[in-house]
């Protein structure tokens, strides 16, 4: 292979890794809190309150049902406004963080909807306030689960990133767009899809893994 | 033991509670006055549904009542507003029959917890913590994670943690009722000494009547949110007033002597009822019976129960059919001071009976013998 073209895509790769990167500590950083908010305000949990859980679950489920590939491009002006500019590979984290944030908020809250009831009650028997019961019972309890939701999340992130490409993002998505789809380098376009399959496998296998050493059963 | 104090811990007025589903009513408690005391074993028991679990979670407020009042050590616990609610909850444990211990952290961290929402410090917590797994026999497990542990130990765990704040009462909610046998009555004696070493109240939920018989000083039972009955184990045992107390007491009701199920051999057969205690259940008086005077008896029913550690029960058995011989065994049974009634049973189902004091004196009785035979028991 051209060494001119081995080198886009070594470069190609670490674009990915830094979207993915950055898209996803971001997104969780809104989506923990918001899959927290969804999990204590639904119905006999610790703030059950119905406007609130509405509210964010429609947002949630707005913001899910939204092809990420329109989303992009909605985005456009959002992202131009944070970064300055809406193509390459930083301007991509704002669309890739908001495609995110639903996904993780609601499988924070599935992995939260595990944690045993009983283990609730018998914080509640001990006195504890609401926001330690959250701190220092469901969440550490929800640890191993909520780990394997974060390697389905950033293999996710790890999928968009690729499209990304199609509006000026960089990564491999760009690389496999430019080089297979507009030039025809078949050879090229098989080699990125194959370093993202690799890329994703990988994710998920660490996740799978860690979340398996972090389970105390 | 409960008798020694007469501190009311937990009194509860006319309480009442009610679950709405879909605009429908289900009472779980009605109207229930209940007393009990600082330092003793109490026990609540009933059948599945019957709102046990619910009572003893109005206990701290887990469960909100819809009427009537609960207090604790004389203050109304219904008034008390969130934050004083939970720090009334450190001083009041619960342990469950799920355990409900932290999966994630090691059995030391789950001990700690209450001492971390009370505030200690971290030094004081682990030495306070280890303290307890010390008194419940886990020392050496306080770097395991709870999945390693047996049941048994596990609820040991609960324990050492219920008890780390030096709560005031200790409420069991079915604690036992995921155990064996052999590890329920390990965790009832751990239970039990506990009381007696700390002095701490413990109120036990449970639908097993081993375990109130085995352990509890008072017991309460509940049927269908109603208090059915309230007093002594002993008691409660040994003349059951409530149907639901004698459901519990006798399951299947093959010992509800109220009727007598059984039909005579023959005509001049008579069946006779042998209610026993404490002092001759040890004794294997129908052996004696037959190697003393040579006659025999047919058994047709027997129950015993240890309560408290003490035999009782009754039995049903079948005379000789010779005049003579059922005058010789009667006699023999009194001479061992056993309590006996004659119970005959009839085509209509009704029985009439003849009552035979220890001192020979014979009394006629028709209809229920039950309270009769029980007041004997119990003198």
């Amino acid at each position: 292979m051209d060494p001119y073209i081995k080198q886009t895509i070594i470069k190609g790769i670490f674009e990915t890794l830094q979207m993915t990167f950055f898209a996803s500590v971001f997104s969780y950083a809104v989506g923990l809190p918001l899959g927290v908010i969804l999990y204590t305000t639904a119905k006999g949990h610790l703030f059950e309150n119905r406007t609130v859980n509405a509210i964010t679950g429609t947002i949630v489920n707005i913001g899910r049902s939204l092809p990420f590939l329109i989303l992009l491009v909605l985005l456009i002006p959002f992202t131009r406004f944070i970064v300055g500019s809406s193509i390459g590979t930083t301007a991509s984290i704002v669309p890739l963080t908001i495609g995110a944030i639903p996904i993780v908020a609601r499988m924070v809250e599935s992995s939260l909807n595990e944690v045993s009831p009983g283990i609730i009650e018998a914080a509640n028997s001990m006195g504890a306030s609401p926001l330690f019961i959250i701190i220092h019972f469901i969440i550490p309890e929800a640890v191993p689960s909520l780990t394997f939701g974060t390697a389905i999340n950033i293999a996710t992130v790890l999928g968009y990133s690729a499209m990304a490409g199609v509006i000026g993002g960089g990564g491999l998505g760009a690389i496999a767009l430019q080089y297979g789809y507009y030039r025809y380098e078949k050879s090229v376009l098989w080699v990125t899809v194959a370093i993202l399959v690799i890329m994703v496998m990988l994710i998920q296998e660490a996740g799978s893994l860690l979340s398996k050493r972090l389970r105390k059963v | 033991m409960g008798d020694t104090s007469e501190r009311i811990i937990y009194e509860l007025k006319n309480v009442s509670k009610v679950y709405k589903n879909e605009g429908r009513e289900f009472p779980a408690l009605k109207n229930v006055d209940l007393k009990i005391r600082e330092g003793e074993i109490f026990g609540i028991i009933g059948m599945s549904g019957a709102g046990k679990s619910t009572l003893v979670r109005t206990l701290n407020r887990l469960e909100e009542i819809s009427e009537g009042e609960v207090s604790f050590y004389g203050e109304d616990i219904g008034r008390l507003k969130p934050k004083e609610l939970r720090k009334l909850r450190q001083s009041i444990a619960m342990i469950f029959q799920g355990f409900n211990l932290l999966m994630q952290k090691t059995v030391l961290d789950n001990v700690m917890i209450p001492l971390k929402i009370a505030g200690v410090s971290r030094n004081e917590r682990k030495e306070k913590a280890l303290e307890m797994l010390r008194i419940v026999g886990l020392e050496d497990k306080k770097d395991s994670y709870p999945a390693r542990l047996s049941g048994g130990q596990k609820q040991r765990v609960a324990i050492a943690r219920a008890l780390a704040a030096d709560p005031k009462v200790l409420l069991c909610d079915e604690a036992t009722s995921a155990l064996d046998p052999k590890i329920t009555e390990e965790i009832l004696l751990l239970l039990k000494e506990i009381n007696e070493t700390r002095g701490l109240t413990v109120i036990i939920i449970t639908h097993e009547m081993s375990v109130v018989e085995k352990i509890c000083d008072r017991v309460a039972i509940i049927d269908e949110g109603v208090l059915a009955e309230v007093g002594p184990v002993q008691e409660i045992f040994t003349a059951p007033k409530s149907d639901a107390a004698r459901h519990l007491v006798f399951p299947g009701g093959a010992t509800d002597f109220s009727v007598n199920p059984f039909e005579p051999s023959g005509p001049s057969s008579r069946i006779i009822r042998i209610a026993f205690d404490g002092l001759s259940a040890n004794e294997p008086f129908i052996s004696n019976l037959v190697e003393d005077t040579g006659r025999k008896v047919n058994i047709l029913s027997a129950n015993t129960k240890s309560v408290g550690g003490i035999g009782y029960g009754q039995m049903i058995v079948e005379l000789p059919a010779d005049r003579e011989d059922q005058e010789l065994v009667l006699e023999y049974f009194k001479d061992k001071g056993l309590s006996i009634t004659e119970v005959t049973g009839r085509a209509d189902g009704r029985s009439d009976t003849g009552r035979y004091d220890t001192d020979g004196e014979n009394e006629s009785r028709s209809g229920k013998i039950t309270d009769v035979i029980n007041k004997e028991v119990v003198a």
